[in-house]
């Protein structure tokens, strides 16, 4: 029984459900349904953005509420159609999520939130205060939707349009999820570094994906308006945000799923409290807001996975084995960069200094790199050897100096952009997805070289863009020996065979230059000896490679120069019998015998 | 708008910028201390107006049975944490500190609400009354996931605050309450022009708590270990400095703070359960100017929310609080813009 036919059996029995239950459930049920749709929509932005992007929001419901309020103006004030409605809903929604956006996604992690709390409060208090919008009555008397001659007045008919909506709307960030834009969300966790390291701007992933989980509220916005026919200021208030973030938690953030199920969760809870606390005491109202709170505040101390977390232990549990995956037909492969000249330069450091205050890290230090040579960068500890890296991919600002990288000035570029030119980096602290399959996060290294955007790959049609990236990261899997497991999760992988992923990773971006920060750390005997050869192939293929390590025995055997840096400056630079034969390399690591 | 208005709107919103300085030193420092932005601070400085009001109708404060079932609370939280960890020899000293401790003030509540008390008495047992409140909340509530990531502690701070405004309702109704005011009279400038003595008390309060409170930080060991804190938890555990006790000291210092404003505001504003998660949120605006890291910038920033406010209630009444929150705008835009390199570690929410 495989995970994959078992969850296909889980969707097909939720959609026949869905498709019967109006014809045997009575009108209250049919509302409940309704009402648990709009929610799950609201909700799947959010699980997207909090549980899979990192950030969150908390005025979801204030998006919810634009867009209503717009398809409500625009149909009862101008008397157009709804479905001009929904244009306008969302285009109201995408714009002022992208204002919120752009204010505060460059900044850390708690200036949105704490944004969304005052935005959420000042749309609500706007509705409640502009003549145009009803003031605190709100506008009622929106049309019903009409679909040819069809009206959706009633309950059960708007109900299919709902639903399918909801459906959609899964199957959009299902796509998403999978594809290459999917990959850069699902990795904006592991921070603006790893991103820049593969030419995705941390940024605008995670704007365009705080603009999409708005957009999925205000959907569900227009929805709203037309189902009540009728909007006010308070169901779009700060108070309606958390529900919708408490659905997202209750559910699980982890899961698209979590979504429906935390909106079915709190919706029937909500109306089991409506129906039993007015037996218990008069102040049913506040009791609920109380037992909501608490709720929430449990869930996120006892079981921050959600329900579906409990749902995923338990499949765990039964279904561990991965499904294997059929073959795919080979596909033209992804277009390669040409790589320079053997012997031409490719990089050269010219009188780089970095200071940190009056500590001066890196002190003039001048070298080259030649295309198709295998370059090595040692020193002791505290030599300078790192921030030499992170000036060199542009990772840290310099203080001084010139970096040329293929006849190019680099100094002072975003990383991001040394990276789409061709120099790929691996991380000393390895900066990998653990909850990613192996080869999703080589696929990630090919993010620039690839093109498709959220649209495109929501509405599947970036497959044949995909397949090419799949099987880049295949080949470069098998490359490292890895490629019988490219399913498993990153994460389960032991931390020198990570070390060896992260350069699968690199390998994905089609390098010119491969920079690599103490790759041989943590690996065996057998494992090092595997590495090195792979080494020489590629540098065999054309690639270029600069190597930062402390395995003196490993480095010396595979470099074609060394260079040595101690105290911040180079010492020597040189080939490797003639470094070690040096007295002042001899002097810096051993002591000076003078 | 004339010079006089002006004037008057002016001194007016330092009145009110003295109240969003207290507000935003006390979330300025539960922030720094314990990355928890403490979104309830307003509803306990709500609590504290409210128990004012009580007493001064010769009511029994309903926050008493608030602090009493919060104590409850957190000696149980004590007591199984203490159970879990095999430390049950502790369990008597904790049950005395974390049980006894908060109901003195519970029980000088109760004295004072007898009647003949002098209204001095009143406002000083108002605020003691409601300094326990963080501190148990924080036990209960934060301490046990004090690892978890700002995301996670944001979400719980929020939802405590609408567990607080919907015990708040429980507890103490939905009618307003003014109170009497703490200092009469008034001091005329030239010009015929008169402030009333409750703004001065307010702004020379803000000034005389804001002193003491630099000087707690820059002259005390106990100052000198919050600010290690907030510099890097695990570099204080090494010099023996208990995250968890200097937690508790900033909570007991915001309760504090919170209580203050809570007495301060309450001759001026109607004070209803639910009024202080807008001074709570108009304070964030001015710590979110000092980037929730700044004292002195939040303090400029309080005084900035302060006159704005001000001003715009002159100009809207209804749309005063928006007019507030747009400030936000300009502010963010500037941090955008000035900042340079951000590689915070990223927030995990489900694990």
């Amino acid at each position: 029984m495989s995970l994959l036919r078992h969850r296909t059996l889980w969707i097909v029995a939720v959609v026949a459900a869905l498709a019967i239950a109006p014809a045997l459930a009575g009108n209250f049920t049919v509302s409940l349904l309704n009402d648990i749709g709009i929610g799950a929509l609201v909700a799947l932005g959010l699980v997207m953005l909090t549980g899979i992007g990192g950030a969150t929001s908390f005025g979801q419901a204030a998006f919810v509420g634009i867009a209503a309020y717009a398809t409500a103006w625009l149909t009862t004030a101008q008397g157009l159609s709804p479905w001009l409605g929904l244009l306008f809903a969302l285009l109201l929604t995408g714009l002022s999520a992208l204002a919120i956006g752009m204010l505060t996604l460059r900044l850390g992690g708690h200036f949105l939130p704490l944004s969304t709390i005052a935005w959420g409060l000042s749309i609500a208090m706007l509705f409640g205060n502009v003549d145009a919008l009803g003031r605190h009555t709100g506008l009622s008397n929106i049309p019903a939707l009409q679909v040819g001659g069809w009206s959706l007045a009633d309950p059960r008919s708007i109900y299919y349009l709902i639903w399918g909506l909801v459906g959609l709307g899964f199957l959009f960030s299902y796509n998403l999820l999978r594809s290459r834009p999917g990959r850069a969300i699902r990795s904006l966790r592991g921070g603006a570094i790893l991103l820049a390291s593969v030419g995705a701007d941390a940024y605008r992933v995670r704007l365009t994906l705080f603009v999409t989980a708005a957009l999925y509220a205000g959907l569900a916005g227009w929805l709203y308006a037309h189902m009540n026919r009728f909007v006010s200021p308070s169901p779009f208030d700060v108070r309606a945000s958390i529900e919708y973030l408490l659905m997202a938690v209750a559910g699980g953030l982890g899961h698209l799923a979590g979504a429906l199920v935390g909106s079915a969760l709190v919706l029937i809870l909500k109306n089991g409290l409506q129906d039993v606390l007015p037996m218990l005491t008069q102040r049913a109202g506040q009791l609920e807001a109380v037992a909501f709170a608490t709720l929430f505040i449990l869930l996120l101390h006892f079981a921050r996975g959600g329900l579906m977390g409990f749902v995923r232990r338990w499949t765990n549990a039964h279904a561990r084995a991965q499904a294997p995956r059929e073959a795919m037909a080979p596909v033209e492969p992804l277009p390669h960069r040409t790589l320079p000249d053997r012997g031409s330069p490719v990089l050269s450091v010219t009188g780089a200094v970095k200071r940190f205050g009056g500590l001066v890290a890196v002190n003039d230090v001048s070298f080259d790199v030649k295309a198709g040579e295998i370059i090595g960068l040692i020193g002791p500890n505290g030599a300078g050897k790192s921030t030499m890296f992170n000036l060199l991919t542009c990772t840290m600002p310099m203080t001084a100096g010139q970096v040329r990288f293929l006849g190019q000035d680099i100094a002072g570029l975003p990383q991001r952009q040394v990276a789409r030119l061709g120099l790929a980096r691996t991380f000393q602290h390895v900066k990998l997805r653990p909850h990613m399959s192996l080869i999703d996060n080589v696929a990630l290294g090919a993010h620039s070289r690839t093109s498709s955007g959220v649209l495109k790959a929501g509405l599947r049609l970036d497959r044949s863009e995909e397949r090419q990236i799949l099987q880049e990261a295949q080949r470069q899997l098998d490359r490292i020996g890895l490629g019988d497991r490219a399913h498993e999760l990153a994460g389960s992988l032991p931390l020198g065979t990570q070390r060896i992923l992260e350069i699968a990773r690199a390998l994905a971006a089609d390098p010119v230059l491969l920079v690599l920060d103490e790759p041989a750390a943590g690996l065996r005997r057998k494992e090092k000896m595997a590495l090195g050869d792979l080494l020489r192939k590629l540098r065999e293929e054309g690639v270029t490679i600069l190597i930062v390590e402390h395995d003196m025995d490993f480095v010396m055997k595979l470099v074609d120069r060394l260079v040595v840096m101690n105290f911040g400056s180079k010492l020597v630079e040189g080939v490797p019998s003639a470094v070690r034969a040096d007295e002042r390399v001899q002097a810096a690591y051993l002591g000076s015998v003078v | 708008m004339t010079w006089d208005v002006a004037l008057i709107l002016g001194i007016d919103g330092l009145a009110n910028g003295a109240v969003y300085l207290l507000a935003g030193l006390g979330l300025v420092l539960i922030f720094s201390v314990t990355r928890v932005v403490f979104v309830p601070f307003g509803d306990i400085a709500a609590f504290a107006a409210l128990t004012l009001a009580a007493f001064e109708t010769g009511r029994l404060p309903a926050t008493i049975g608030m602090v009493v079932v919060l104590t409850v609370l957190a000696v149980l939280t004590e007591v199984g944490s203490l159970v879990r960890r095999g430390e049950t020899a502790r369990i008597p000293k904790a049950v005395l500190g974390w049980g006894l401790l908060p109901l003195v003030p519970c029980v000088l509540a109760w004295l004072a609400s007898r009647p003949g008390v002098p209204a001095p008495v009143h406002v000083a047992v108002a605020v003691l009354l409601v300094v326990p409140i963080a501190p148990l909340l924080s036990r209960v509530v934060f301490q046990p996931i004090a690892d978890a990531s700002v995301l996670v502690l944001l979400i719980v701070s929020l939802a405590l605050h609408f567990l607080l405004s919907g015990l708040g309702l429980l507890f103490f109704g939905p009618e307003g309450s003014r109170t009497q005011p703490l200092a009469s009279g008034s001091i005329t400038l030239g010009d015929g022009f008169a402030v009333s003595g409750q703004v001065i008390l307010m702004v020379s309060a803000a000034i005389v708590l804001s002193g003491l409170f630099f000087l707690v930080f820059e002259r005390t060991v106990t100052g000198k270990a919050l600010r290690a804190t907030a510099v890097n938890r695990v570099g204080a555990r090494l010099v023996g400095i208990r995250p968890a006790r200097t937690a508790l000291f900033a909570y007991g210092c915001a309760s504090l703070l919170a209580g203050l404003i809570g007495v301060l505001i309450a001759p001026v504003t109607t004070m209803y359960y639910d009024s202080g998660f807008i001074i709570g949120l108009k304070a964030f605006v001015a710590a979110i100017i000092g980037g929730l890291v700044s004292y002195p910038m939040t303090a400029i920033g309080a005084l900035a929310v302060g006159v704005v406010e001000s001003f715009a209630s002159f100009w809207s009444g209804a749309l005063k609080d928006v007019i507030v929150f747009s400030l936000l705008i300009p502010v963010l835009m500037l941090r955008s813009f000035l900042m340079t390199h951000v590689d915070e570690e990223e927030e995990e929410v489900d694990q």
